[in-house]
């Protein structure tokens, strides 16, 4: 299928759900006894996609929402380069230490079962209801994410590759850089989108249970006046900032990924 | 000088694999080979008869059952530090380019790159691929990898060259190009070589013996034959001399049989089969 037509079809997804939303909320589908119209998708629960425009874009007008977008930002920086860093680091030294990685195992499982959520309170009275608490929390979803695949990514280097760096003269930290990293890093990449997306999630979670900025706080400072267009907008703000993200990820890791047999195109 | 000393000497060499389930596969009973400095020594088999095993041992890959290995008068412990080794499987590794993946063992030697990289040139303008040192090795076909590696084995200079199979993949002209490539190299600086193939043709054109391996399991070496063809050889020109043929049906004698063994087939079996068909 051709860029053109794919980008058309999925405009009109969007194009078409926005229709929806819009033709349920603003006409009226019957009046009940008292005379007030009765919509499909009541504005009171729903808001009208054009609400959430104009509130989206008033926002960025007044310039009400740059301080939240940058707090969110910066924690999720900080949550996946504490977390993808720690991840990389203890995968590592699991992968090369079998005794090390066989007495963690049971507590790293138990660890990764258990929901983050219920750490968010016990996190903001560590960490206070600044920015770290919100950090930690990304760290703690960021770090299984990364740490399972360097773990697998260095346990899985192909015995043959490496008996050939043995072969070709290479040292332990030799065969550590040349081989073991480039394996566990291209795992790393191919976890990146879901390791970044965590660590908007922890940081939007944390600042949604306690705070006072962020994207997760303008949600839910509106839902609690039941503001349902605040919360409409706050959403589609924070889409757009996942997408911009995820962008972002994919051109970093489209030159380093560049020797992965992908596709193969012939032109 | 006292005589020289062997290259390669395994001595009573035997290799057992432990198996999953707990059992034990004895994949080579104890053998002797010895590959003296600068002969060129062919091994022949039928497939899973442990001729990958031996290489195995040689490189100091993995410790023999029992017997031991010695190299160059030194008993080996841990790896054959003096030996190229040639993989039956890919081996090159995947996130680095052709260029740098010969490079690489001249670089971990402490040869600054620039200097490695004109080196590892050089060598990929031998086996034909001057023009694609930038590919990754996804993107070369399989008898393109068996070249690189190649270089990566050769640019090194090893004293002992291992090699498994190492024109499997490639297609009967370039097969004679690169063992005449091969020759040409091993011609001009004579290393120790243990070659593995199954090709019967390569193994009398390009080497001073073949040995034979009997079908597995407990497999041991039931041919060590000699060849006498003068060098150096021109590989496509040797093949019509008689002494080649000579050679061809007497080893082809010793082989055929274990390669009906690998296959459950006895001499008479076969006939029987024929016998029934007809
Ligand atoms: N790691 C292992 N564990 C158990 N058995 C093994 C292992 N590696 C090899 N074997 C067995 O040992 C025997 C010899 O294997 P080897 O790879 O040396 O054969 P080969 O002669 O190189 O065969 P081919 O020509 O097909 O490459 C085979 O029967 C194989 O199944
Ligand atoms: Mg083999």
């Amino acid at each position: 299928m051709s860029r053109t037509k794919l980008l058309f079809l999925q405009v009109m997804v969007a194009v078409v759900a926005l229709a929806i939303w819009h033709v349920g909320s603003t006409v009226p589908v019957g009046a009940a006894a008292n005379g007030k119209p009765v919509f499909l998708l009541p504005p009171f629960f729903f808001s009208t996609p054009w609400d959430v425009i104009k509130r989206v874009a008033t926002m960025f007008i007044e310039g009400s929402v740059y301080k939240h977008l940058m707090i969110t930002l910066i924690e999720a920086l900080l949550a996946f380069a504490i977390g993808a860093s720690s991840g990389v680091l203890i995968g590592f030294w699991f992968a090369r230490k079998p005794l090390v990685a066989a007495v963690f195992d049971p507590y790293i499982k138990m660890m990764n079962a258990l929901p983050r959520v219920v750490l968010a309170p016990i996190f903001a009275l560590w960490f206070g209801l600044g920015i770290w608490s919100k950090v930690w929390l990304g760290v703690t979803l960021v770090f299984f994410i990364v740490f399972f695949n360097v773990y697998q990514g260095v346990r899985e280097v192909s015995p043959v590759v490496l008996a050939n760096g043995r072969m070709l003269g290479m040292n332990e930290r030799q065969l550590l850089r040349h081989v073991y990293w480039p394996a566990a890093l291209s795992w790393v990449f191919s976890s990146l989108h879901t390791s970044v997306g965590f660590a908007v999630v922890g940081a939007v979670v944390g600042e949604y249970l306690g705070s006072s900025a962020g994207l997760g706080y303008l949600i839910h400072q509106a839902e609690g006046v039941f503001d349902v267009t605040g919360v409409f907008a706050g959403m589609v703000i924070l889409m757009i900032f996942v997408m911009l993200i995820d962008l972002i990820v994919t051109a970093i890791e489209k030159p380093l990924l560049v020797w992965r047999p992908g596709e193969t195109k012939t032109v | 000088m006292a005589e020289a000393q062997p290259a390669v000497s395994l001595n009573g060499v035997s290799v057992a694999y432990g198996l999953a389930g707990g059992g034990r596969y004895e994949a080579v009973q104890p053998v002797d080979v010895s590959v003296a400095d600068g002969e060129f020594v062919a091994i022949l088999g039928p497939t899973g008869c442990g001729k990958s095993t031996l290489l195995n041992i040689a490189a100091g890959l993995m410790p023999p059952s029992s017997g031991e290995s010695v190299i160059f008068g030194q008993k080996l412990a841990g790896l054959n530090t003096v030996a190229g080794y040639l993989f039956q499987q890919d081996a090159l590794m995947p996130w680095k380019t052709s260029r740098d993946n010969v490079a690489i063992g001249l670089e971990v030697r402490g040869m600054a790159r620039r200097e490695a990289l004109a080196l590892a040139d050089g060598f990929l303008k031998k086996v034909g691929l001057a023009s694609f040192g930038d590919r990754y090795p996804h993107q070369l076909s399989g008898g393109q990898r068996k070249r690189v590696a190649l270089a990566q084995v050769l640019v090194r200079e090893p004293k002992i060259l291992l090699m498994d199979e190492p024109f499997g993949p490639l297609d009967a002209q370039t097969r004679l190009i690169m063992s005449e490539l091969l020759l040409d190299l091993w011609q001009a600086d004579r290393k120790a070589v243990m070659f593995v193939t199954h090709d019967l043709d390569e193994a009398i054109a390009l080497s001073d013996r073949v040995l034979v391996m009997s079908a597995g399991p407990s497999s041991k070496i039931i041919g060590d034959f000699t060849i006498p063809l003068k060098r150096p050889r021109d590989i496509a020109e040797v093949r019509s001399e008689p002494e080649f043929h000579r050679l061809h049906s007497q080893i082809w004698n010793c082989l055929r049989d274990e390669v009906r063994k690998t296959y459950g087939l006895s001499d008479k079996g076969l006939a029987d089969k024929n016998g029934s068909a007809a």
